[in-house]
């Protein structure tokens, strides 16, 4: 389902087209044996029926197999022996890592399934490990918006089919579908961030309004289309948020639950239907607001310094602030190292061609002998030089996937921050309400001072103190409010904090394993190629070398 | 004497063996700069050692420049028409690249080849030009060298010239001129579609070699900058994945290092050999044309000496006084006549020789560069391999800790 591995290729490939349909005889034989353990998967990268061996494996298993332990994954479910990496020759690893290099990509793969990795180490037993939740998103439709259409028919939008198949209790459902368009997924993101307040939450994708206007229109519907899935599997890998009403309301209820532009009887749908989990009381959201506002006039429009008292968040929020930077920067060159992957493949698939097209020549006007062993050795190297590119190709395919990673966790960093801003508006919330607190209580000390001076009391001042008593008590219970809300919102910051510092390690390890795997597996399946190569040209070799 | 090709140049018999074979072997060392400024140049230093008795002693060393080259070069295209002379290096007129190091060592590479190339080749090695280049003291050489930039003297140097002339026929026609004669040989026309085509398949073979080296560089650098970069993030995460991370930056820092070594490699070893096939078309067809020269002089001597013969009648009828000169003439021109299709048809003749051995040279060299590119890639797709294997058992005891 994941429509990325073609497309990947394609805009890899200037001129895939002509690489696939030389008809170069001979795939090497030792290409055919390398996958010593039987593997029926390893296909000649020649083939113009080209199946990437690596790119196709599949993504689409809807089944995700308990694994028998948690060492499984990362090793080969072939009989061969975990190679030895220090084996001598290198000859003789012709016989192993292939197919080892193969097998850890498939499990690697495997992993992907539920949007984040699972890998070694053991899941919480909350989450038992036959829960499994898969949504894709599909089939774009586009519709006319009925009402507020000036010009008839100039407004129109797309829609997408979101299918899930679950076994989670919350759905008690197993499979269904409902259809969105962008806005109500726009809406759906923001009750997460207003309910789920000091949560990691996954970030929406951009309304994209440049790209909408730039791109082409199927373009662009097949980059949102990819975008909303990417961002509905994130929810959905979230502990909490997977369970959560409003997630379970966006994708099983149908009708327009989250339609509109803030229409009062969604919202109250979705209120009803919400509980407070770490959101507070919500009939004093409005209160907090117009607390929030007045403050800000009181005080001139400049907020008061959130003190963070809590010196080791303090520290963490700093060294996620520096991880955050090294990880663009090694984001940025992750990127540029793809390029640069996908240049020399190129330029080797040129080089083959170009030596293709002499091969030809040579063959065709030849009057010597010299003239034919020339040519076939430069076929030789034109066919090498070709096998080579595809597999340049190939290895940035798979390069592209595992450092996507990187990519991931920025995207990750922007929902730390949100729920970093989340605490410091908490706090700032109480802090607020903590020096209106004094100020009011000073009021009232003021004007009992001034009302005992006046023999028989002062009526108007002692309303006052009534009124202020009141208001008083109120905000004693708005400050209780948000000093509970606060509280939540550090510790769901906390938890949140050790879930990502345990995925960010499992995620970053099974990143590292794959590109790595990968580098090592094409580099040695380069070697071979050109092993031979050199082998059938040795005779030329200078004396003594 | 006779001199076995084979037996020359590289092979490194000891002067001192009197029943030794008889060798000549060059070789072309030690680039230096010389002078300043705009007078700046390179010079190389040139080692001969031989056996045969034309040179004077077993070994010699001189100090020549890039121009004593281009002199060796023009001095043989004059005298040994239809041999296909070795090509040089193409001068180097971008300031910024002249004294680059990487621009020396491939112009040093090049020259190498070329005199040894002329030291094995069977006919040319017996030039005294050769023995000038190779013994003679500096001042020697300078002289020899301005007497030949005399005016009056037409360079050859300049291929792309005489090349135009082979090609000019069409402007001709336009312009009038009465169409070139040209041989009607249908071997030797198929021979010359052979060279023009071929020259420009090896040219884009020879760019997209060049730009295979580029890329091999930039993979080296971003490989680089990425290592430094994981660096980093490692030092942020502390722990074991962060020692994972540094180990990765290392490994990236240290395969960038073998990229760039083996963009040199691939430069000097196959996409140097792919220009210099390139030079030695151009080579051959400056023959060409020198061989197309050659025929049109035999025509139009031939035309001439018809005409004089008609004139020679018309004298003889007439009885005229001016017959024993036009005599006279007529046997010079016989005489010039005959040395022009001598010379044409020693070209021909050459060239028919040369062609095989251009062929079987071409298929040697083509063949040991071809080996060279494949075991440079061998060898760096193994040293990748074998650094990202090395890190696997770090990463296994990480990720199971």
């Amino acid at each position: 389902m994941m429509g990325f591995d073609n497309q990947e290729e394609s805009h890899l490939y200037a001129s895939p087209a002509e690489m696939e349909t030389l008809l170069l005889d001979d795939p090497s034989p030792s290409v055919a044996t390398v996958g010593g353990g039987g593997n029926a998967h390893f296909s000649d990268p020649l083939s113009s029926s080209s199946s990437l061996p690596f790119a196709e494996i599949s993504t689409d298993d809807y089944d995700y197999p308990p694994s028998s332990s948690p060492q499984s994954n990362f090793h080969p479910p072939n009989p061969n022996p975990n190679p030895n990496p220090n084996s001598a020759s290198s000859f003789h690893s012709i016989l192993e890592p292939p197919s080892y290099a193969e097998a850890v990509f498939r499990s690697f793969d495997k992993d992907q399934i539920n949007g984040h990795d699972h890998t070694s180490l053991e899941q919480p037993s909350s989450s038992p490990r036959s829960e499994y939740i898969r949504i894709s998103v599909s089939d774009p439709q586009k519709e006319l918006e009925l009402s507020n259409s000036l010009v008839p028919g100039s407004n129109t939008y797309h829609t997408y089919l979101i299918t899930t198949r679950t076994n989670l209790k919350e759905f008690g459902g197993s499979e269904f579908s409902v259809r969105r368009r962008f806005r109500e997924v726009v809406s759906l993101s923001d009750r997460l961030s207003e309910s789920y307040r000091g949560f990691f939450i996954p970030v929406r994708p951009d309304k994209s309004v440049v790209e909408s206007k730039v791109m082409q229109e199927g373009e662009f519907v097949e980059y949102r289309r990819e975008a909303l899935e990417k961002y509905l599997r994130r929810l959905a890998a979230h502990p909490v948020i997977k369970r959560s009403e409003e997630f379970r309301v966006f994708l099983q209820v149908e009708g327009k639950v989250f339609g509109g532009i803030g229409g009062s009887r969604e919202v109250a749908v979705v209120q009803q239907t919400v509980g407070g989990k770490g959101g507070g009381g919500r009939d004093l959201l409005w209160m907090f607001k117009k607390l929030k506002q007045s403050v800000s006039y009181d005080w001139g429009g400049t907020k008061p310094l959130v003190v963070e008292e809590d010196k080791e968040f303090m520290e963490r929020k700093d060294k996620l602030q520096e991880f955050e930077l090294q990880l663009s920067s090694v984001s940025q060159q992750a990127e540029s190292l793809v390029k640069a992957q996908q240049d020399i493949g190129e330029t080797m698939g040129e080089l083959g061609l170009a030596f293709v097209k002499l091969t030809k020549f040579e063959t065709e006007e030849a009057l010597y002998d010299s003239q034919r062993v020339r040519a076939a050795d430069m076929k030789m190297v034109a066919t090498a030089a070709v096998k080579a590119s595809r597999l340049y190709r190939e290895l940035n395919a798979q390069t592209v996937k595992h450092l996507a990673k990187l990519h991931d966790y920025l995207g990750v960093m922007l929902a730390v921050n949100n729920a970093f801003t989340d605490r410091s508006n908490a706090l700032l919330t109480v802090q607020t309400l903590l020096s209106e607190l004094l100020s009011l209580n000073s009021r009232i000390d003021k004007l009992e001072v001034a009302s005992s001076k006046i023999f028989g009391g002062d009526r108007k001042r002692i309303l006052k103190i009534e009124e202020l008593k009141e208001t008083i008590r109120v905000t004693e219970d708005a400050k209780s409010c948000a000093e509970r809300e606060y509280e939540q919102i550090k510790d769901n910051n906390k938890n949140e904090l050790e879930r990502l510092d345990k995925e960010r390690h499992n995620d970053f390890m099974s990143m590292l394993k794959g590109f790595v795997v990968n580098q090592a597996g094409y580099a040695e399946k380069m070697a071979n190629v050109w092993e031979m190569v050199a082998e059938e040209t040795s005779g030329y070799s200078k004396e003594g070398s | 004497m006779i001199t076995q090709q084979r037996s020359l140049s590289g092979s490194s018999q000891s002067p001192r063996s009197p029943s030794a074979q008889p060798f000549l072997s060059v070789s072309v060392t030690d680039p230096a700069k010389m002078g300043n400024g705009v007078q700046a140049y390179i010079s190389y230093k040139v080692i001969t050692k031989t056996n045969l008795p034309e040179y004077q002693g077993p070994e010699k060393i001189v100090i020549r420049r890039y121009t004593d080259f281009v002199w060796l070069r023009d001095r043989l295209f004059e005298r040994y028409r239809g041999i296909f002379i070795p090509p040089l290096p193409e001068k180097n007129t971008v300031e910024k690249f002249r004294f680059s190091a990487e621009f020396i060592e491939m112009r040093r590479q090049a020259l190498d080849i070329f005199v040894n190339r002329i030291a094995s080749h069977h006919e040319l090695q017996q030039s005294e030009d050769l023995r000038t280049f190779l013994q003679a003291d500096e001042q020697t050489m300078e002289r020899a060298r301005s007497q030949e930039t005399g005016i009056f003297k037409k360079k050859p140097t300049d291929l792309m010239q005489i090349f135009k002339e082979v090609q000019s026929k069409v402007s001709d026609v336009v312009l009038g001129k009465e169409k070139p004669v040209e041989e009607c040989n249908p071997e030797y026309e198929k021979l010359k579609h052979y060279i023009f085509e071929l020259e420009d398949h090896l040219a884009e073979a020879q760019k997209h070699a060049y730009r295979l080296v580029k890329r091999h560089r930039e993979l080296g650098q971003s490989l680089s900058d990425f290592g430094k970069a994981v660096n980093l993030l490692g030092a942020c995460e502390g722990n074991a994945l962060g020692k994972v991370f540094s180990e990765l930056g290392a490994k990236s820092e240290m395969l960038s290092i073998k990229l760039q070594k083996e963009a040199h490699h691939l430069l000097m070893n196959f996409e140097e050999p792919l220009k210099d096939y390139v030079r030695a078309v151009q080579s051959i067809k400056a023959t060409i044309a020198e061989r197309a020269n050659a025929f049109r002089q035999q025509c139009e001597l031939a035309e001439t000496i018809k005409l004089k013969e008609i004139d020679l009648d018309r004298l003889r009828v007439t009885r005229s006084e001016k017959l024993p000169e036009a005599e006279r003439d007529y046997e010079v021109l016989k005489a010039d006549g005959e040395e022009a299709t001598r010379r044409f048809e020693t070209i021909v003749k050459l060239m028919n020789e040369e062609i095989v051995r251009f062929q079987e040279q071409k298929t040697t060299d083509m063949g040991v560069a071809f080996h060279e590119f494949a075991k440079g890639q061998a060898r760096l797709a193994n040293g990748i391999a074998d650094a990202w294997r090395s890190l696997l058992p770090k990463l296994e005891a990480c990720s199971s800790s």
